[in-house]
């Protein structure tokens, strides 16, 4: 099994197989970054752009040291230094970037499709690296991986995801994922941030509940999100104390859910609002092992895109990574 | 000048006409439909529609044409040529140019431009508040004495019911219907699609139905508080058809008209974030798109109007949250109509009263809207069987903003006669009729 899609855009219309080879080969890259020398030349001679339109840190950072440690070399554009703020548009920055002949372009846009966007316009692999309220998948990947480190498994899991649902990119992208892989999922939060129309995300796996403890009885796993008071425009809560308070978790929580629960958080958190910090820094939290893992996805998601086999799949696999020499002769169209 | 339409066959819901006849026209008026064989003028131009409906021209109740301000979008002569190239004859021009219609001196230049471009007529529709502001009313009076049809500030929706009661019992006074886009902004703000599953798979802020029915049961409520004439612009959703339904029941003075993306498509089409499938109101859920058939079907719906609304191909390159709302609509309206006919939603003679027949009351154009004696000799010929596929890149108008680019339909206006002269011919009818209009001449 080989992953043979061109672009990395979400999660949703990824099969059970897929996401599997995607964690099966983040987790050879694992032993990377536990070397003394934490780089393979896998990527040599390869141009990953990492186009931020909106601020990120942790996942810019992640991405750039994975591109880094695969011996890609790694451009970082961020929306204060480019020219988008002068007012071109996002075709013409995708068009010229696409002029420099990258072989991956990493996105990460305040607006849901953009990234779609970019795939239509440029012959470079396109990596959705979270798109306004719409998909993270590198995110729900590095998730699972976490999971399946600490668990042994997926499928089975009652997988509690609570916080700001309606606007989580997160949310969505875990969703589809797990449920795929056969976890039973339960998101719950304040009304304003949890449409009942959730459900209805996919066909089965997923419940929506109203308060948190019902999300969280019996749970396996739980997922914070961070509360994202930068992406509202209106108030779909009164007070970060009144969410502390009613939607926060609390250790008394944990008591309901599974005795060895894990808990994650895609970072970075809100100490004290979403998540107390006796759990946050407690021995069920993983906070860190994500941000490791993140380092795994990432690398296994460049090397599968950007070597540059995804239009000429006689070669795939056909010749160690790296050896494969100038990819961007073999890609077709390239010029167009 | 005289227009003969012979061979085909009649269809005129406004006089219970549906058979084959002879139609003549005279000095741009109707002045007789004629048994086959009748004597006919011999100085007659004769257009032969044999195999052909023959219908009276259609009226389309809402259209943008971008003239004045936006000229680089549409002007009113290329919103005009893709009119008559789509089959419709009349097209009301909704006010929100730049400036808005809220003067007779835009009223004036508008029909002005209408008129140099010879093509379809252009009726203009005033503003129903200055600036389309929704603060104060606007000068109807003095807007319908130019030339206005209606009142509407379409697209930014009178946000205060206080206001639009004001607004409807003024209309009243001088008739004028008065046109509402039902939404409610503190419902919809922000939002880019029909709120629902895929306005979260997507990640897309979301347009509730809710929000174009709060405004749709207030406006029923207003027509009764003040009689006025209110038609509701492009409805979309099963609640507001319910509200015109109820107002009809009430014998209000309500009306309301659908636009073909709401039935064709459905917010499903949103998945690949192509712009072309961003307008407002938004395409809908399955479930309210079979409302709205059934109201295609039980006569709620009065009329089918494109809400044509151009955008340049670099507004609608945007990112989708940044692209403009609309669609351009004018030449595939009667293809997407057909659908209907050909799936049994509708009969030929309803598709002939949507377009044409109740436009025509709804915004009381006299004369038009049907073949009665002296009325305009406006004509829609229909052909139910043509196959053809819509080619955006040959579009008429001055935008390319389709969902439809290469759709196949089945079904068409092949002809279009604009006070008995004809404006438009399909390439491939003009070669038919020229050769049987030379066949003709050498009897």
């Amino acid at each position: 099994m080989t992953f043979n899609r061109k672009h990395l855009l979400g999660i949703r219309d990824l099969s059970a197989e897929e996401i599997t080879h995607l964690l099966d080969t983040a987790e050879t890259f694992r032993d990377v970054s536990r070397r003394e020398i934490k780089k393979v030349p896998a990527l040599r001679g390869r141009t990953v752009i990492n186009l931020f339109f909106e601020a990120s840190t942790r996942t810019r950072t992640s991405f750039e040291i994975a591109a880094k440690r695969l011996s890609a070399d790694a451009v970082n554009i961020s929306v204060s230094t480019s020219s988008v703020s002068k007012g071109e548009t996002l075709l013409d920055t995708a068009r010229n970037l696409e002029a420099m002949a990258p072989d991956c372009i990493v996105v990460r846009h305040s607006m849901a499709g953009a990234p779609h966007h970019l795939a239509r316009m440029c012959n470079a692999p396109i990596v959705n690296a979270g798109d306004g309220s719409h998909e993270h998948p590198t995110q729900a990947l590095l998730d699972a991986l976490t999971i399946r480190e600490h668990k042994g498994r997926i499928e089975g899991l009652n997988i509690a995801i609570i916080g700001d649902i309606l606007h989580s990119r997160v949310a969505r992208s875990n969703v589809y994922l797990l449920t795929t892989l056969g976890a039973n999922v339960r998101v719950a939060g304040p009304g304003t941030m949890v449409p009942a129309e959730f459900a209805e995300l996919v066909d089965q796996g997923l419940r929506v509940e109203q308060r948190i403890e019902d999300a969280i009885e019996g749970a396996d796993v739980v997922m914070i999100l961070r509360i994202q008071r930068e992406r509202q425009d209106a108030a779909f809560f009164p007070s970060m104390r009144e969410y502390a308070v009613h939607y926060g978790l609390h250790p008394s929580h944990l008591e309901r859910a599974s005795p060895d629960v894990i808990v994650m958080h895609p970072g970075p958190i809100n100490r004290g609002i979403e998540i107390s910090s006796e759990i946050a820094d407690g021995s069920r939290s993983l906070i860190l092992d994500q941000v490791t893992n993140g380092i795994a996805v990432r690398m296994a998601v460049l090397y599968l895109l950007a070597r540059g086999n995804h239009s000429v799949p006689a070669e795939a696999g056909a010749k160690p990574p790296g050896s494969t020499g100038n990819g961007k002769k073999v890609r077709k169209g390239t010029k167009a | 000048m005289k227009l003969l339409v012979t061979n085909g066959y009649l269809i005129d819901p406004s006089q219970g006409l549906n058979t084959g006849k002879d139609l003549l026209i005279e000095e741009g008026r109707v002045t007789g439909v004629l048994d086959r064989g009748e004597p006919t003028p011999r100085d007659a131009e004769v257009f032969d529609a044999t195999g052909l409906m023959v219908a009276p021209g259609f009226i389309d109740l809402h259209v943008h044409l971008r003239e004045p301000g936006q000229e680089y979008k549409e002007t009113i002569a290329t919103g005009a040529a893709a009119a008559v190239a789509g089959g419709w004859t009349s097209i009301c021009a909704m006010p929100n140019t730049d400036p808005v219609n809220d003067s007779p001196a835009v009223t004036r230049f508008i029909l002005e431009q209408g008129e140099r471009a010879g093509l379809a007529n252009v009726f203009p529709i005033g503003a129903l508040t200055k600036g389309s502001g929704g603060k104060e009313l606007s000068e109807m009076g003095e807007l319908k004495k130019a030339g206005i049809v209606a009142v509407s500030d379409d697209g930014r929706s009178v946000p205060n019911a206080g206001m639009m009661r004001r607004a409807m019992e003024y209309a009243r006074g001088f008739d004028l219907t008065v046109v509402d886009h039902c939404q409610d902004h503190s419902l919809s703000a922000g939002g880019v699609m029909h709120e629902g599953r895929w306005s979260l798979i997507l990640g897309l802020r979301g347009m509730p139905a809710t929000a174009e029915e709060v405004d749709a049961v207030r406006d029923c409520a207003l027509a009764r508080l003040t009689s006025a004439r209110v038609h509701l612009a492009h409805v979309s959703t099963r609640g507001s058809l319910e509200a015109v339904r109820r107002a009809k029941e009430l014998g209000l003075r309500v009306t309301c008209e659908v636009a073909p993306h709401h039935w064709a498509l459905t917010d499903e089409a949103v998945a690949d974030y192509d712009t072309n499938m961003k307008m407002s109101p938004p395409l809908r859920s399955k479930d309210h798109v079979g409302a709205l058939l059934d109201a295609l079907r039980d006569g709620t719906i009065d009329a089918i109007a494109t809400d044509h609304a151009p955008h340049h191909a670099d507004e609608k390159g945007l990112e989708f949250d940044q692209a403009p709302f609309g669609i351009i609509g004018l030449e595939t309206a009667v293809g997407l109509a057909f659908d209907l006919v050909h799936q049994g939603v509708i009969s030929l003679e309803r598709l002939v009263a949507l377009c044409a027949t109740n436009p025509a009351r709804i915004f009381s154009l006299e004369g038009r809207g049907t073949l009665r004696p002296n009325s305009w000799g406006d004509i829609t010929i229909l052909d139910p069987e043509y196959q053809w596929t819509f080619d955006a890149a040959k579009s008429k108008s001055k935008s390319r903003n389709t969902p439809f680019d290469g759709r196949s339909f089945r079904g068409a206006a092949v002809a279009t006669i604009v006070a008995g002269r004809v404006v438009y011919i399909h390439p491939e009818y003009q070669r038919i009729t020229e050769s049987k209009r030379s066949a003709a001449s050498t009897k």
